[in-house]
């Protein structure tokens, strides 16, 4: 049982399983909508899990990453005639381009100056994304044009939710990969001690880059899936309180876990869909629940019940 | 002596107008145990900074098998064969006993970034070739029972031997070891003390930060006493111990300490 607890496959048939079951359990095209958001944040959110979770460095501008992704796959269509999935390929390279750059100088940051430059970033692709109306439509934002994947259309709830699952299971398969790799080890090692990590030979720097930028492709696939499944994006999708819920739900889910980044993900794009009837209190009690849970489950959802389970087998 | 390994020559560095570390010099040879000894505050932590590149001497050079140094940053110095521990534990706590060695072993891993994200079937090779010297290695401190267990949750003697473990990972011709006995009881540091002995033997360079006398008198090839920065006094253990200007800057501090130790 422990071992199963333990494997490094558990979380990723788990969340196979539970996207088979979703659609059975829920299939009105509002509920699947609502699924696909789910996985398309979960993405954007593991990119950081792994720069967070492993390796300990924070982004509070990581919305900057995904507007990037989103804005990729409407602008290029829409102004250059581009493939639509062509332009999700190139965001997610612009956006990590744009990590590699930003992050060199960032990096060498630590604690709360890192998390303030990373900020300073995400607010400066928000303006951007405001005022180039030409460009980006100004704060209205703009149409998406339809993605078209191998010939197939790709429209209606069901075949965005398959695909975002999809996309979902290939980023937890990845970061899962990574987990367990030497790269992986070298992550959770500066997180621990820089000085010591160093000492083992590793180039602290340079891992330190390589898994922002991961997380920034991660965050810009998000972007640019978010982007075509609603067929329209603003410069909200870049938005500060957008990078803090990325933040938050990589938190809740217990900085690190995989499973745990999906399950909060889930909570914080499904709470606010039921909490709709709070109306203009809404926020706080969103904001309630998520001290509640930090009081109960402080190392976040899945280390916190893993404890709990192990701590009760024999 | 023969040619030396490490050649450390008028290094110096100053923090705010104090010299913490100056015009010191010194050179240890492979299968030599060279202790760095001195008060409180001498500067021994900041050489061996110093010699690892952690900090920028504002004169002076290092050189290892001949090669300068001096400039190189420090995680490339690991790969020309340097490696240390640290006074103030820097351990990996989240991770295993195992893990940190693992961690220590990186050098000699040959995975690229890509291959670790698509967990290629190369990685898992690495992973259990990396492993397998990471358990021989915690046998070899007497860890290989705690070789699972969180780092974080292992008794500090366990912490000081699984430091050298990590750093013997790297397969160092030089380790600089900083007081890896101390706070450790008599059983453990005869343990360390062992350890050490066995490392220079199987051709490593050792230089050694060491309060404990004992330990420094029976294991050193050569001493040095450092003061306020300044080399005090060079030479075989038992020439120090008899140089009277040591004992009057040093030993006298020693006996102090074990007084401040005796009444806790
Ligand atoms: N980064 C730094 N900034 C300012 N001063 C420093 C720094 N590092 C060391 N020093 C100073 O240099 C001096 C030597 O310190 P160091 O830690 O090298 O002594 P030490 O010989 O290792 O002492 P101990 O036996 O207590 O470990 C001290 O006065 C210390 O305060
Ligand atoms: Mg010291």
């Amino acid at each position: 049982m422990k071992a199963i607890l333990r494997s490094r496959l558990t979380p990723l048939l788990a969340l196979a399983l539970v996207m088979a079951l979703v659609p059975m359990i829920a299939p009105t095209s509002f509920h699947l909508r609502v699924a696909a958001l789910v996985w398309i944040f979960s993405l954007a959110a593991l990119g950081l899990t792994i720069l967070m979770g492993y390796a300990g460095q924070v982004s509070l501008g990581h919305a900057g990453f995904l507007g990037i992704g989103a804005y990729a796959v409407a602008i290029g269509p829409a102004r250059l005639g581009l493939d639509p999935l062509l332009c999700l390929l190139l965001g997610a390279v612009l956006s990590g381009l744009v990590a590699w750059l930003v992050g060199r100088p960032i990096l060498r940051l630590k604690g709360y100056y890192l998390a303030i430059a990373t900020l300073g970033f995400g607010v400066i692709v928000a303006l951007i994304l405001h005022s180039e109306t030409e460009l980006t439509g100004g704060p209205d934002g703009m149409s998406v044009a339809r993605v078209t994947l191998f010939g197939w259309r790709v429209t209606g709830a069901l075949n965005w939710y398959w695909v975002s699952a999809g996309a979902l299971l290939v980023g937890a398969l990845l970061a899962l990969n990574i987990a367990a790799s030497p790269t992986g080890r070298a992550l959770r090692a500066l997180h621990d001690s820089e000085v010591a990590a160093t000492g083992a030979g590793i180039d602290v720097s340079a891992k330190k880059l390589a898994a922002f930028v991961l997380a920034a492709v991660y965050a810009a696939v998000a972007g640019g899936l978010l982007a075509a499944m609603n067929g329209l994006i603003t410069p909200e999708a870049a938005s500060f309180s957008h990078s803090v819920e990325l933040v938050a739900m990589v938190i809740i889910g217990g900085l690190g876990s995989v499973f745990g980044t999906v399950l909060g993900a889930a909570f914080l794009v499904v709470l606010p869909q039921a909490l709709t009837a709070f109306q203009e209190y809404e926020q706080a009690v969103l904001g309630l629940l998520i001290m509640v849970f930090m009081i109960f489950l402080p190392q976040g959802i899945v280390p916190s019940l893993r404890a709990l389970i192990e701590e009760r087998l024999p | 002596m023969s040619t030396p390994l490490l050649d450390v020559s008028g290094i110096g560095i100053a923090f705010g107008g104090v010299r913490a570390v100056d015009e010191v010099s010194f050179k240890v040879a492979t299968g030599e145990v060279f202790s760095i000894i001195g008060p409180n505050g001498a500067g021994k932590t900041t050489l061996f900074n110093l010699v690892t590149g952690i900090y920028r001497p504002s004169r002076g050079t290092v050189r290892l098998d001949g090669a300068d140094i001096t400039a190189v940053p420090p995680h490339l110095r690991v790969r020309s064969g340097m490696a240390r521990t640290f006074q103030n534990l820097q351990i990996f706590f989240r991770m295993t006993a195992v893990e940190n060695v693992m961690v220590g072993c990186a050098l000699s891993e040959r995975t690229s970034f890509l291959a670790d994200l698509l967990g290629l079937p190369s990685v898992f090779r690495q992973n259990r070739v990396t492993r397998a010297k990471a358990l021989a290695l915690l046998e070899r401190v007497g860890l290989a029972d705690l070789a699972e267990a969180p780092a974080g949750a292992l008794p500090y003697g366990a912490l000081k031997r699984l430091e050298i473990a990590r750093a013997l990972a790297a397969d160092p011709k030089v380790l600089l070891l900083d007081e890896p006995a101390a706070g450790c009881n008599a059983v453990e540091t005869e343990a360390i003390d062992n350890l050490i002995a066995a490392v220079a033997k199987s051709g490593v360079a050792v230089v050694l930060i060491e309060h404990d006398m004992k330990l420094v008198m029976k294991i050193s090839d050569r001493v040095l006493v450092l003061a306020q920065g300044r080399p005090l006094a060079e030479g075989p253990p038992r020439a120090v111990r008899e140089n009277p200007q040591v004992i009057a800057a040093y030993l006298g501090d020693i006996g102090s300490r074990e007084a401040d130790r005796a009444h806790g």
